[in-house]
């Protein structure tokens, strides 16, 4: 039996554990914010945070995330307070149709905890989620902006999910 | 957990008068534009003649709901539709919802179907173009009904009031009250006997100022419903393995282990399609249902099928090019003929000629395809992320043999991106028919690798371009040959000599602009399914075009820019009889070519440094009623690799309703014309698709992608047209004349890969 605690509430699965751990998110969890887009950790759209590290769940088995803290999309607000990223994305309206965007803003997420001021070429080499509407314009400035609003409020904010 | 549709929505737009909020809907004029896509087309015929429908819903409490009737797939149809209803109902926009609306159809008194308030297709640029009156006037009926509901309770004039945001104020009284105030009032008001006048455009606050996208935090908290996160009590899950091979079949199925499968519920086989008509569904398959999408995914792994390879088992990406090519060595189905073209050449000065290949390319939506069904004796309900929900409706009815259409719902999702692919509703059908098979709700999805072994593709072709100038240096003849395989084959009363239609649009420039103008079309045989893919036939014909005039224009010493201006020469209304008519304006495509040129510096000389070669392209095209040009620059390294800094674009697509809308248009189809020039081809190999994931079909990722990419408007008043599609085509050409520009290389066929030389 799988023990997770996702957004900071516990859940326990004895289902099959070669389950990718995004079909456990989406169809028994209720979290579907992450999208299933390639199954083959090439696309990026169901990344999510495994104990902090940006993970694509189309790949991961249930069973090998046993006793982690995963954060998803759903997770990543302070209740009604948006992620610093979340309000970028807002602000430079960065979303089409927008399928893609929850795995962006997750591994935006994870790059700015280790990189907090990533220079262009950071993040062409880091950010490899794929966006089939073509927001790559507005996404690379709302990384920026989103880099600048958590610098000036003092480092990148963990996330542990809400409270 | 996200909330699935469910039938409290539907309820809201149906019963929302009785709980005393104030529903409105269009008086229906004629369409400003009737869409004559076929993808269009494809929906249930009959004239627009609904009366009121649920478009604005005014509550008690004040707050304001505007639907939008067309599914949105990113293209901001839940902002720009919106905004045409908000600009006359005179509220404040930022409080506004906006929601998807639900298929609405209609029987007729004579019978069959048609839509019972207006088209919900979302195809061919046509939404804002095509709701341009309509949703106004709902929005000036909404804002009449709440006046003459202040008028009636104050006892003063109607004509006495004003409305600012939402509120309603008597002047001479002092009085005023909100619109949800008046809503219940409102809502007993008889109909005016003619619409209420629309606004003046010099009067709009709303449409023309940037908006934000209307659904941008539902997106960014995860909360945005798409067709695969739909669900229903009691639902199953269903993947399904389809004969990989073009028309092929199974001849033996051993499903023994799949069944065996813990979760694994039943094994339904979905017979193949018609060979000689319409597809309804695509291929045979044999779909796994499951209690859970995992346990369906392992089933189906587990089916042991003998796939027989159909017949087109020979045919490979090399073998159809080979095909093309020796088409053109005869002559075609000549489709327009103006002057004599053989005549022109043989008294030219100058002859030039360029032979182009453009490959298969797949939508590749990162939402793959899906469906939720749910059929039973007493009706069905789907919801799908689907660009034609009419086409989804009409797909169920067909395939279950049921007569009543309105006792089929369909429920348009969010679209996890469309870009034509989902105009086909196979994947409906698919659903509706293992729903039948389980008797219970059953959600359907593809995989990656589903999706693209099983698209419907843009058609590949190669195409000849030969022009003639005599000695003044004056355009004397051109001609256009293409052989390819018509994205019209296949369809019932489509015969083959009309193919053509699909793939070359007559009344495209330079027609009309030169004497002796000849087209010529060559119907080739592929056994690879093809549809619509964003801006059809106009990305590959942009792309011939507007390379061939740059190589011609650099083997005569003229400047690209210049030759394009004099052959497009004067403002002059030319008829267009093809999907973007009625009319081409030369003089607008000038406009925008001279526009881009300006702002993007065209002409400008490069300085090449630190290996580095620099380059700046040029192109413009007229899609669908709109006239874009943009201009591109390239930097080459010494190893050949491509990098784009900049693109530059001028757009002139009449009135704008939402300028940010139209910026993201621009770059969507920006990085969308650069990631399918850079690398995009499907690949055939033994009669099916060889591409199975985007390790084999490479889409661009942020590192390719232009940093800056600059949107001008020219607004110039004229009815709008879409921006779905139209920043797409011109972007290869210029591309392809950056790299030229650049390297002195010459892009004759695509995908670019790795032709770029080094240096």
């Amino acid at each position: 039996m799988a023990k997770l605690k996702i957004n900071g509430k516990s859940f326990s699965f004895d289902g099959d554990e070669t389950m990718p751990l995004l079909w456990y998110l989406r169809d028994f969890a209720g979290f579907k914010g992450a999208k299933f887009g390639c199954g083959a950790a090439l696309c990026g759209a169901c990344t999510v945070h495994v104990d902090g590290a940006a993970v694509r769940s189309c790949v991961r088995p249930v069973g090998s995330v046993d006793g982690a803290e995963i954060t998803t999309i759903e997770g990543l607000s302070d209740g009604e307070n948006l992620h610093p990223v979340q309000q970028a994305w807002i602000d430079e309206d960065v979303a089409q149709c927008g399928y893609c965007q929850a795995g962006q803003i997750m591994a935006v997420v994870e790059l700015l905890s280790r990189m907090p001021n990533p220079s262009d070429a950071d993040i062409d080499a880091n950010l490899t989620n794929i966006c089939r509407c073509g927001t790559y314009t507005r996404l690379r400035k709302a990384v920026h902006r989103a880099a600048a609003a958590m610098r000036e409020n003092g480092g990148a904010r963990q996330t542990g999910g809400a409270a | 957990m996200n909330a699935p549709f469910t039938t409290s929505r539907r309820d809201l737009f149906r019963y929302g008068a009785a709980a005393g909020a104030l529903i409105v809907a269009a008086p229906l004029a004629a369409c400003s534009r009737r869409p004559r896509d076929e993808a269009i087309a494809d929906e249930p015929a009959g004239p627009f003649v609904g009366t009121t429908g649920p478009f604005v819903i005014i509550r008690p409490d004040n707050s304001v709901t505007i639907a939008f009737p067309n599914p949105e797939m990113g293209q901001g149809v839940d902002t720009s539709l919106p905004m045409l209803v908000a600009e006359e109902l005179d509220v404040d926009f930022e409080k506004v919802d906006t929601v998807q609306m639900p298929l609405e159809l209609a029987a007729n008194p004579e019978g069959g179907f048609r839509w019972k308030y207006v088209g919900q297709g979302s195809g061919g640029s046509t939404s804002v173009s095509g709701h341009w009156e309509s949703l106004r006037q709902a929005g000036a009926l909404a804002r009449h009904l709440i006046l003459a509901a202040a008028a009636e309770k104050w006892s003063v004039p109607i004509a006495e009031l004003a409305t600012t945001k939402g509120v309603v104020t008597h002047a001479g009284s002092g009085q005023s009250a909100t619109y949800g105030e008046l809503a219940a009032d409102a809502a007993g008001i008889a109909a005016p006997e003619t619409p209420p006048p629309l606004k003046n455009a010099a009067d709009f606050t709303l449409i023309g100022s940037p908006q934000k996208m209307k659904n941008a935090r539902a997106i960014v908290t995860g909360k945005a419903v798409y067709g695969i996160d739909a669900e229903l009590p009691n639902m199953l899950h269903a993947v399904m393995a389809r004969c990989p091979y073009f028309d092929g079949t199974a001849r033996s199925v051993d499903d023994s282990a799949a069944r065996a499968v813990p979760g694994v519920v039943d094994v339904v086989k979905v017979r193949r399609p018609a060979l000689d008509g319409d597809y309804d569904v695509q291929a045979e398959g044999y779909a796994v249902v499951a209690e859970n999408i995992w346990a369906a995914m392992k089933g189906r792994e587990a089916l042991n099928i003998d796939w027989d390879h159909g017949p087109y088992a020979d045919e490979s990406s090399e073998s159809f090019r080979a095909h093309c090519a020796e088409l053109l060595t005869g002559t075609g189905q000549i489709v327009r003929n103006d002057g004599d073209f053989d005549a022109a050449v043989a008294n030219a000065a100058a002859v030039y000629e360029a032979t182009y290949w453009e490959p298969y390319v797949s939508h590749s939506p990162l939402e793959p395809q899906n469906c939720l069904a749910d059929v039973r004796e007493d009706g069905v309900d789907i919801y799908a992320p689907t660009q034609m929900p009419g086409g989804a409706n009409r797909m169920v009815a067909g395939v279950l043999g049921r007569e009543d259409r309105l006792n089929i719902k369909v429920q348009p999702t969010r679209i996890g991106g469309g870009f034509g692919r989902r105009l086909t509703n196979d994947y409906v059908g698919e659903a509706a028919l293992v729903s039948q098979a389980v008797g219970r709700p059953v959600k359907l999805v593809w995989t990656r690798d589903d999706d693209l072994r099983h698209d419907f593709y843009r058609p590949a072709g190669m195409h000849h371009l030969k022009a003639a100038f005599d000695a003044d240096g004056k355009l004397i003849g051109w001609t256009h040959r293409l052989a390819s395989a018509s994205k019209y084959y296949r369809r019932a009363n489509v015969p083959e000599a009309d193919y053509w239609q699909a793939e070359l649009y007559p009344d495209d420039f330079p027609s009309r602009l030169v004497d002796n103008y000849r087209i010529e079309y060559f119907s080739a045989k592929s056994g690879a399914p093809r549809g619509s893919w964003r801006a059809p036939a106009h990305t590959a014909n942009a792309f011939v075009v507007q390379s061939f005039l740059d190589e011609i224009a650099h083997q005569r010493g003229e400047n690209p820019l210049a030759l394009r201006l004099r052959l497009l020469g004067e403002p002059q209304e030319l008829t267009y009889e093809q999907h973007g008519g009625p009319v081409f304006n030369p003089g607008r495509l000038a406009g925008v070519l001279r526009l881009a040129a300006e702002k993007g510096g065209y002409g400008e000389t490069l300085a090449a440094g630190d290996g580095v070669r620099r380059g700046r392209g040029i192109a413009g095209h007229f899609t669908f009623g709109g006239y874009v040009a943009e201009v591109v620059d390239v930097e080459i390294d010494a190893n050949g690799n491509l990098r784009v800094p900049r693109v530059v674009a001028a757009v002139d697509i009449g009135t704008v309703v939402n300028p940010n809308g139209v910026a993201a248009q621009v770059e969507s189809g920006v990085n969308d014309g650069l990631s399918t020039a850079l690398r995009l081809a499907i690949n055939v190999e033994g009669g099916r698709v060889t591409n199975g994931n985007f390790d084999t079909y490479e889409l661009m990722k942020i590192a390719d992608a232009p940093p800056v990419v600059e949107t001008h408007i020219i607004d110039n008043g004229e009815p709008p047209a879409g921006m779905g599609e139209m920043s797409l085509p011109p972007l290869t050409p210029a591309l392809a004349n950056a790299i030229f520009n650049a390297t002195g290389q010459r892009i004759r066929d695509l995908p670019i890969a790795d032709q770029l030389t080094t240096a």
